[in-house]
């Protein structure tokens, strides 16, 4: 059993199922982020691990104990907001040491860990101001230590960079992974931010209306997508309605819309059992444009379609195009050589088929 | 031309307001033996006469034990009133809040016959206990209204990040919720305490036989004749209803600075 497991939790709020079902079980030591849109469950869960919301079913154990009817002043766990909560009528130092007061730890020792807290966020000089004092950003570090610093079984982070601006969040989370990695402490992160989701996490559960989409590693997350949510949630993602004509031993072939027929190989339809409709999910970047004119070097097995390019997105490093091909739009992300097409161009998409994911077909 | 006309009447409004009040200062100390101008000269004597009539000694010591325990009592209850209200989701909490409110809406002489009748029904004696209770009622909105907009303005996930850390609910409350709610506690205390000390007509009705606040004695001298010591006593009023709530807004806005904001 790992650090933290839930067991078939059920969170109703009057006629409203926030969580539905939800069984999770997060190893020792590990970055388990719960990622989804707002109103998914990802806070109500991540509530109801720290013991300020009570389950309607199912059970909470953290360490191996069971904590349903344990208040949260007793789980020893670590929590850090969007907001960063810090004490304003107390000193910084006084803010990390709060929960040392609790743990019947010696003066001495209090002060020792203190400042071992503070250089450990880098803040070693600011004991003696005011929360007030402070920039976002520091304050979030110094929230992170007093959290860190009573070494909780787990540490419960809510969305703890989406105060801080573009910058300095990414600052933060090359920090904040540092930090995790350094204590080695099992952390549940709740984000809606897909990007730091895929930065910090060991693995990752993606929530929707109150279910487990899909959970696993950053990677298999993003290149497999289990759902169609997953697939448009994470990354920008070509959804076609296609029809499965054939699954054998090695391959699955479909026809869709604009890509015509193509086979599959089998781990990348793991959804699929048979013939029958189909969603086939193509990532915006892994269709590479190419002018038409340009030599076909295309090895065996690509498929290439003929484009208009309708909308260009300039993004400095990438460009992200809308693409008119047959009957249906798509969308591509590619980087800029040299320059970006221009709108109106005629163009070449180029795909690999094993670039594909089939996701079962509408059950939505 | 017409700033000048508003300039002129604002002033005209508060020395309408203000003089009488400068007068009654001035007069206290006028050696004179009567409380009127002319001025004869400058004295201290109506203030140590003052201190030296038992009555007025004795309504005195009423007005501050029954201002301080008002304050008390009334911050007390206005304080876990504000928390059940703002904090927990209580049944019928509008209806609770509009009648925790109301005493302010009521006139004050409605209020104090309506108490008065209420106990008389009840068969219970007029007692210091009785007066006690009809300021707290009086005294709890202004505590409630002071209070309540301070705590919506502190986050609950401070208090949440405190109970995560270890503290129970009691050690929060007492460590984080009551220190940042401080300066609402402290402008209740002062608004309840100046209130009790300054009401007359409710204490008119409740007081029982025998037991005079200084309003009330006030009143009873006016009834005799103007003596210059009603003049000494309303300045020592005055000083006292005015000084004390300035001096907690000096103390509060120390205590905000003290945080850098």
């Amino acid at each position: 059993m790992g650090a933290v497991s839930l067991t078939n939790i059920v969170k109703n709020f009057g006629s409203f199922t926030a969580v539905q079902r939800m069984s999770l079980d997060i190893p020792e030591g590990a970055f388990v982020s719960l990622l989804g849109p707002s109103g998914c469950g990802k806070t109500t869960t991540l509530r109801m691990i720290a013991g300020l919301l009570d389950p309607s079913e199912g059970d909470i154990t953290i360490a191996g104990r069971r904590v349903n009817d344990v208040p949260i002043h007793k789980r020893n766990l670590g929590l850090v907001f969007q907001n960063y909560a810090l004490f304003p009528h107390k000193t910084i130092a006084e803010n990390v040491a709060f929960g040392l007061k609790f743990r019947g730890v010696s003066r001495d020792d209090r002060e020792r860990r203190v400042r071992e807290a503070l250089e450990l966020v880098q803040l070693p000089d600011v004991g003696s101001r005011y929360p007030g004092q402070l920039s976002g950003g520091q304050q979030q570090r110094i929230a992170l230590a007093r959290a860190i610093v009573i070494e909780p079984d787990v540490l419960l982070l809510d969305e703890p960079l989406s105060a801080l601006d573009a910058n300095l969040r990414e600052d933060m989370r090359v920090e904040l992974k540092r930090i995790q990695q350094r204590v080695g402490i099992t952390t549940v992160f709740v984000t809606h931010d897909q990007s730091e989701a895929l930065a910090l996490s060991d693995h990752i559960v993606v929530m929707s209306k109150g279910r487990v989409e899909q959970t696993g590693a950053p990677e298999d997350v993003y290149t497999t997508p289990a759902t169609e949510f997953v697939a448009r949630f994470l990354g920008a993602s070509n959804i076609l309605e296609a029809t499965c004509l054939t699954v054998d031993g090695d391959g699955v072939t479909v026809e869709g819309p604009a890509v015509g027929r193509l086979t599959l190989p089998r781990e990348r339809a793991p959804h699929v059992s048979g013939p029958g409709p189909v969603k086939l999910a193509v990532r915006a970047e892994k269709l590479k444009l190419e002018r038409p004119d340009a030599a076909d070097t295309s090895a065996a097995g690509d498929l290439v379609l003929d484009g208009l390019v309708e909308t260009v997105d300039y993004q400095g490093l990438a460009a992200r195009y809308f693409l008119r091909v047959g009957d249906v739009q798509l969308q591509a992300i590619n980087m800029i050589d040299s320059h970006p097409f221009a709108e109106g161009e005629r163009v070449s998409l180029r795909l690999r088929p094993r670039d594909c994911t089939l996701l079962a077909g509408s059950t939505q | 031309m017409g700033w000048a006309l508003i300039r002129g009447w604002t002033v005209l409004v508060y020395l309408f307001m203000f003089l009488p009040i400068a007068v009654v200062v001035l007069l206290s100390f006028n050696a004179s033996q009567f409380g009127s101008f002319p001025m004869t000269g400058l004295s201290l004597r109506w203030f140590a006469e003052l201190a030296g009539n038992e009555a007025i000694l004795r309504a005195f010591r009423t007005s501050i034990v029954l201002g301080l325990l008002t304050a008390v009592i009334s911050t007390t209850i206005g304080v876990l009133a504000s928390l059940a209200l703002v904090r927990y989701r209580v049944p019928g909490r509008n209806l609770i809040s509009t009648l925790l409110i109301a005493p302010i809406l009521v006139p004050e002489v409605v209020l104090a016959v309506a108490l008065l009748l209420f106990l008389n029904a009840l068969a219970v004696n007029k007692s210091f206990a009785l007066l006690l209770a009809g300021h707290v009622i009086f005294t709890l909105p202004f505590v409630i209204l002071v209070v309540q907009a301070r705590l919506v303005g502190i986050r609950r996930d401070v208090e949440e990040a405190a109970m995560s850390l270890g503290a129970s609910p009691v050690q929060t409350f007492f460590q984080i919720t009551l220190p940042l709610l401080s300066p609402a506690v402290l402008a209740g205390m002062l608004f309840a305490f100046t209130i009790s000390f300054d009401d007359i007509t409710g204490t008119l009705f409740w007081k029982p036989g025998g037991v005079e606040t200084v309003p009330t004695q006030i009143f009873a001298m006016l009834r005799n004749s103007i003596s210059p010591e009603i003049n000494a006593l309303g300045t020592v009023m005055i000083v006292l209803t005015a000084g004390l709530p300035l001096l907690g807004i000096a103390i509060a806005r120390r205590m905000a600075m003290k945080r850098g904001g």
